[in-house]
Parts: C-alpha cells; sequence; structure tokens
C-alpha cells in the first residue's frame, strides 16, 4: 500500500527543471548595447516624464556627453495618477516625488526655466541669467494650462462652491474630490467640460464624468444626480470607433451628451457656467462643475520661433516631423511630451514610445549615421468606466486601434484587468519608464 | 507594451512593491520553496497525510488571495467584464491556493518531522 500513498520525487528531475529554468531565464536577457564616445553639449528643457526618461537612457549610451536639464519645479508629478486622486481612490501625495529621486549620476541638473532659446546660435538662456550652448537640445517642458482663459474662474474657488478642477495639480486633485464627493452625497447637477485646444490625455475627463457617476450611484442612489457632458466638438473623443462606444456607455449611464459646448465662463456666485456653442452662447446650472481650462504650449517656445506657423497657433506647439519629432526648420533639435505638435497624444504613453525614437535619432546624429526607428503616433488610455473597471484603448495617427493583448484584452469592452492595470501596474511601469528601463 | 522583457518586468515588481518588500517577498517563496524542495529530498516521498492537509487548506489560501488583491486594488467581484477577467480572478485564486498548500505541507514536515503520517 505503502506505494500507492506516497509519489516519489527525483533528484534528478528537480535538478534539471531548475537548470532548465536559469538556462531561459539567461538566454532572453537583452544584450547591452556599446557606449557611444562623445563630447556633445546635449541641453534638455524639462525633467518631466520625457526629459527623465531620456536623460537616464542617454547616460547609459554615451560616454563623455556634457548633459545639462533643466527645471524650476522641485517636484515630480505622476500626472496619470490626478484621475484616482480627484475620485478619492488615492491621497494628493501618490502622484508626488523629488525631481532629483530620478536623475542619473554625472549630469548637471539647472533647477531653472529656460528663458530664451535661440536656435540658430543654439544657446538657451535661463531663467537665472545663465546661458547654455548646445549641440543638440530637447524641448520637453511640458505644457501650460490657461486657467485665465476661463472668465470668473480663478484657482482659489476649486473644492468649494461646487468647482474642481484635476488637471492643475495634486493639491487641486485632492480639492476638486472634496467638492465631487459632496455633490455625491448630496445629489444634483453635475457638468463636466473639456477645452478646444489639444490637451492631456484626452480621456481624462471622460474618467472624471464616468468615475464621478459610478461614486455618486453607489452613495446617495440611482435617480438623485443629472449627469451633463459638454464636448468641445462633435464627437466624444478622437477616435471614432471609441466616441461611438463612449457614446453608448453615456446612454446606458444616463450622461447627457452636449456636443460643440466650450466652457468659457463661470459665475460661481449664482452656480451658471457659460459655454460657446455655434448657437451663440449657453447657460446651465450646476451643483458640481469639473474645469479643464485650454493648454498650450509654455511661452518661451512660441517666443523662440520653434512653433508651427500654420496648426495650432494659439497654441504653438513645436514643429517637428511627427515620426522622428525632430524639428523640421532645426534638426539639432526634438521635441519631446506634450510640447511636440504632433496630431495625437499628450499622455505618458506617448512618452514611453517617443523616448526610445528620439534616443535613437540623436545618438544616429552623433555617429554620423541614419537613424531607424520611427514613432507611428501610438498612445494609450486606460479608459476607467467605473471603480474596478476600465477599457484599455490603444491607438495610433491613424486612429487605427492597437491593441497589445490582442483576442486577449479586448479594446472596447470594460474590464477588472484593464482597470488593475492602471491601478497597480501603470505607476510602476511609468516609474520604470522614468528610470530608462521601460 | 513595448520591450516586455524578464529586465522590465523585474523593475516593475520592483517599483509596485518597492525593490526592498519584492527582493524580500522573493526570497521569503524562495525560502519556502527551497524548504519544501529539502524535505522531500529529506523524506525521499510526499506523505499523502501531509499532502490532504494542505489541500484541504487549499481554498483558504485561494480566497484569501482573491479578497487580498481586491481589497489592495478598490475592486469588486462585480467588476468581472469578460473571460479575461475571469482567467486573472482563477489565477490568483490558483496561485493563492498552490502557495498556502506548499506552506503547509512544509510546515508540517519541518515541525512534525519525517516518520509523521507516512
Amino acid at each position: 500500500m505503502r506505494d500507492m500513498n506516497e509519489l516519489k520525487a527525483s533528484r534528478r528531475a528537480f535538478l534539471a527543471l531548475a537548470a532548465g529554468g536559469l538556462a531561459t531565464a539567461a538566454a532572453v536577457r537583452p544584450a547591452m548595447a556599446q557606449a557611444v564616445q562623445t563630447s556633445a553639449r546635449i541641453v534638455i528643457i524639462g525633467a518631466g516624464a520625457a526629459g527623465t526618461a531620456l536623460v537616464n537612457r542617454l547616460v547609459r549610451r554615451l560616454e563623455g556627453a556634457d548633459i545639462t536639464i533643466l527645471d524650476p519645479s522641485a517636484e515630480h508629478l505622476y500626472q496619470p495618477g490626478l484621475s484616482l486622486v480627484a475620485a478619492g481612490l488615492k491621497p494628493a501625495s501618490y502622484t508626488q516625488s523629488r525631481t532629483t529621486d530620478w536623475l542619473p549620476a554625472g549630469i548637471t541638473l539647472v533647477p531653472e526655466a529656460a528663458a530664451a532659446i535661440d536656435p540658430i546660435t543654439k544657446v538657451v538662456d535661463t531663467s537665472g541669467g545663465q546661458s547654455l550652448p548646445y549641440d543638440f537640445l530637447i524641448v520637453a517642458p511640458g505644457l501650460v494650462l490657461d486657467h485665465d482663459a476661463i472668465e470668473g474662474f480663478s484657482l482659489d474657488m476649486v473644492g468649494t462652491n461646487g468647482i474642481g478642477a484635476l488637471y492643475a495639480g495634486p493639491q487641486y486633485a485632492a480639492k476638486t474630490w472634496e467638492a465631487a464627493s459632496r455633490f455625491a452625497e448630496e445629489g444634483g447637477v453635475g457638468v463636466f467640460t473639456r477645452p478646444a485646444t489639444e490637451m492631456k490625455c484626452a480621456g481624462a475627463p471622460l474618467k472624471h464624468t464616468f468615475l464621478i457617476e459610478d461614486i455618486a450611484t453607489r452613495t446617495a442612489g440611482a435617480g438623485k444626480h443629472e449627469m451633463h457632458y459638454a464636448a468641445n466638438n462633435n464627437s466624444l473623443f478622437g477616435v471614432p470607433i471609441v466616441s461611438e462606444k463612449v457614446r453608448m456607455l453615456f446612454e446606458d449611464r444616463g450622461i447627457t451628451p452636449h456636443y460643440s459646448h466650450v466652457l468659457k465662463a463661470v459665475d460661481a456666485g449664482r452656480k451658471i457656467a457659460t459655454f460657446d456653442t455655434p448657437d451663440g452662447d449657453t447657460e446651465m446650472a450646476y451643483d458640481y462643475l469639473h474645469v479643464i481650462p485650454p493648454q498650450r504650449a509654455p511661452d518661451v517656445i512660441r517666443q523662440s520661433g520653434l512653433s508651427w506657423a500654420d496648426k495650432w497657433t494659439d497654441q504653438g506647439w513645436v514643429e517637428v516631423d511627427q515620426h522622428t519629432l525632430r524639428h523640421l526648420r532645426y534638426p539639432d533639435i526634438f521635441a519631446l511630451g506634450d510640447v511636440a505638435g504632433v496630431p495625437k497624444g499628450k499622455t505618458a504613453a506617448s512618452v514611453k514610445w517617443q523616448v526610445p525614437v528620439v534616443e535613437d535619432h540623436l545618438i544616429a546624429a552623433i555617429e554620423g549615421r541614419d537613424a531607424s526607428l520611427i514613432y507611428e503616433g501610438y498612445t494609450s488610455c486606460p479608459l476607467i468606466t467605473r471603480v474596478g473597471r476600465a477599457m484599455l484603448i490603444e491607438f495610433d495617427y491613424n486612429n487605427n486601434l492597437t491593441p497589445s493583448f490582442p483576442g486577449v484584452i479586448a479594446p472596447l469592452e470594460e474590464l477588472w484587468i484593464s482597470w488593475l492595470m492602471k491601478e497597480v501596474a501603470l505607476k510602476a511601469t511609468y516609474n520604470a519608464m522614468l528610470r530608462g528601463k521601460a | 507594451m513595448e520591450q516586455l522583457t524578464f529586465e522590465t518586468m523585474i523593475a516593475v515588481f520592483e517599483e509596485i512593491f518597492g525593490r526592498g518588500l519584492f527582493w524580500t517577498m522573493v526570497a521569503a517563496a524562495a525560502v519556502v520553496t527551497l524548504a519544501y524542495l529539502y524535505v522531500l529530498f529529506r523524506d525521499r516521498a510526499m506523505s499523502m497525510r501531509k499532502f490532504l492537509m494542505a489541500q484541504l487548506s487549499m481554498p483558504i489560501g485561494a480566497v484569501a488571495a482573491v479578497v487580498f488583491v481586491q481589497a489592495m486594488t478598490h475592486s469588486h467581484l462585480r467588476d468581472i467584464g469578460g473571460p479575461v477577467d475571469v482567467i486573472v480572478l482563477l489565477g490568483v485564486a490558483a496561485m493563492g491556493a498552490i502557495g498556502i498548500a506548499i506552506l503547509v505541507y512544509t510546515a508540517q514536515s519541518l515541525i512534525r518531522g519525517k516518520t509523521d503520517g507516512i
């Protein structure tokens, strides 16, 4: 009977299995490229997601390069987390770290802003009066939120009078949750907006709408909230197939879309928002209003003549080739991240795919060879539709869906796994990207 | 996702748990696995009685793992939206079940010794 009750364990089988596992692990390790010798002076404007990710990769690829990075902000923001902070799911500190935590040794950090860029003489002047000559310039200062463009609105209103503005930073995202949670408990009319300019993560206005609707319905019960979403044009999202899906979800969830309604003024005392529409101004009363202001390139970009002359003239994004992110008039300048004048994707996911392309073209230029990598406009948006569910939407310049896991994670399906990615894996991937490892 | 290599995965897990906690958990898992292998080699056989106890603990491990993951991620069973979610849920449950089974088996073997229950 003893044989029937026992399974024989073979030492040899275990050792073979272990050896096989180790061999597999060793085989998939990527080969490390040889460092390139250079004395090139590289200036990077901005130590946000793009600047930091690039500098961490450059220090590994280049030896002897003189790399300077400019950023006046001592704080680094994990901006994809702001949606979660504004829904009470994470504290403000979830998005905050120090800029210096992510920067490598062996480079120079100048804690100042760029005040002027001369692309002819190839010099950047800083706000502290330094002049930094460069051989290659990476422009990645992010963008500016133009709150003043909305009449009657100022940031000190956020959190009171039923006003939220999650884009403005961690503290404002936390205050947004104060206002939104009061609306969720008390019920009333919620109005959610987005600007008519290009913007960071065009999915975020939708996420906030979906999250607050979900939380409000769970908190106070169905029927106590009236939800309105003001779209800037005739669609709810830039990718038509996604826009249609969102339209269906809105219908299902009782969120009323208002097309071509762009917020222009707020009367916080009367709780009235005024919208610019094709039929003239329209007023909407609100109990909770989410404000996202117009977004533009920083003044220094526009004043330095780096912007497109015939596109986005009110916004000033950098004139770059959309596949290489190289400036069309100044080949030693690249733009990365939000400031780049490309059709889509002011997101961290875009940055993740843009950085290796710029790295490749920059190092190829130093070595005097042709680069091969191309950026196809990939970006992604874990479009949260409920606390616990999201759609993992990935697309490119051509509005094609480009799912990373086709047949496994359906892009237009509300899934728990997509939520898990946003909640757990995204910040980890982002941090790995900052360190140049993803 | 681009460049989903072994190195990237390690970097991502380090970020999720923090470098210290991640490697502590890896070390703990390695210690338990080594202890498990040790008792298997020592005993030259699996004890079916200990294995029975381990199997009985598996549902507890499965439920505990699912509850832990959902609590950590602000989610509930109602968020399961498609086949892949069911697979993930079962995967989490299976990991919890197998993990606790190995732990229970090894603990019994180490505490009770070689002769018990064969």
